[in-house]
């Protein structure tokens, strides 16, 4: 299923606990996006989870929040339209607020 | 009229702010329209279920009431996480309500095989 | 494929509605369709036409009015969310003895049957909110 994260993993522990259910998309947007930037606390527990999820981040809130470019390796840029068709493609999504 | 799986998963404590209460109106609407309805609660969720609120104090209603009624609307699927209420300290025996225990990778599980998953 | 969209916060405090509108023009410039659009909790509050940001601010509450209007979106506020937060339409004021009415072009209150029902009649519901 999609997860969809908009908390930053400095302030909630909405990432976090999404990950523990086991498997399947993880798609952060707002500041969700913070648990991809790279040098962060987030990005180890990111990476020792990526052969369980796939990471994406929405673009817009990136470069929005000036980390664009340091994404850690392994997590999907996607826009608003990939944020659709992330939706489209897995039956059961879930916003963690 | 479809029935679909509607999951409503609990992740906010009561009190501190409304949405814990007004997901439980839904909960109650999705119920009286047949569908097939869970309640998931983890992370501060599990507080809601915390037997005995004194709410007097705050001047505002009191859950425990309104989750007795889950009850008389077939609303028995009440799932917890278990690492969320050990994380708190808590039992089942400290629950207003019989519930059933999950691993948060059982949750997982249960919440992929829902049409619906509302969160709050 | 057949989209429900729910929003649970109002407009300006947190990004919920604007992830919300980014998301359902992309739904809609995908080719998909929008089956309604519900807003509860302090969602409700996108719906008052009395809001007056800056100039060189976006108007949330306008695009919204417009976004219903070019894509003939159906906009349901929550009327219990409503009637706590003081959203009020011609049929709310006169039932509460209100004497004003603010409810944007485009958006209208009902119960939450609504959301139910676009939970039942669409193939994905995602949740905007804080």
């Amino acid at each position: 299923m999609l997860h969809i994260i908009n908390k930053s993993p400095y302030d909630r522990p909405a990432f976090y606990s999404a990950l523990k259910t086991g498997e399947g998309a993880i798609l952060l947007i707002e500041d969700g996006v913070y648990a991809a930037a790279k040098g962060g606390v987030a990005e180890a527990k990111l990476k020792a989870a990526t052969d369980k999820f796939k990471f994406y981040a929405l673009t817009a809130d990136l470069e929005a929040r000036g980390i664009a470019d340091r994404v850690v390796d392994g997590v999907t840029l996607v826009n608003y339209a990939g944020f659709v068709d992330l939706v489209a493609e897995y039956k059961t999504n879930q916003s963690w607020l | 009229m479809t029935t679909k799986q509607f999951m409503f998963v609990n992740r906010k404590a009561p009190y501190g702010t409304i949405y814990a209460w007004e997901s439980l109106e839904v909960v109650l609407i999705a119920a009286a329209f047949e569908q097939d309805v869970s309640m998931a609660f983890l992370d501060d969720g599990v507080y809601q279920l915390k037997k005995g609120h004194q709410t007097k104090g705050i001047e505002v209603k009191a859950f425990e009431k309104t989750f007795g009624a889950l009850e008389d609307y077939d609303v028995t699927k009440i799932y917890v996480d278990q690492e969320s209420l050990t994380e708190r300290g808590l039992t089942t025996d400290d629950l207003a309500l019989p519930v059933e225990v999950f691993s948060r990778a059982e949750l997982g599980k249960l919440m992929e095989e829902q049409d619906v998953v509302l969160s709050f | 494929m057949k989209f429900a969209i729910l929003v649970n916060e109002g407009p300006y405090t947190h990004q919920a509605s604007d992830t919300a509108f980014n998301f359902a023009k992309a739904v809609l410039a995908q080719g998909h369709e929008i089956f309604r659009v519900f807003f509860y909790h302090d969602g409700v509050n996108n719906a008052t036409r009395l809001t007056t940001p800056p100039q060189d601010d976006r108007n949330i509450v306008d695009r919204w009015s417009k976004l219903a209007k070019t894509s003939e979106l159906d906009m349901v506020v929550c009327v219990a969310a409503a009637q706590r937060r003081g959203i009020v339409d011609d049929g709310e004021m006169k039932r509460n003895g209100k004497d004003a009415t603010n409810l944007a072009p485009g958006f209208r209150i009902s119960g939450l049957g609504q959301l139910v029902e676009a939970g039942i009649q669409a193939d994905r519901l995602v949740v905007f909110g804080d």
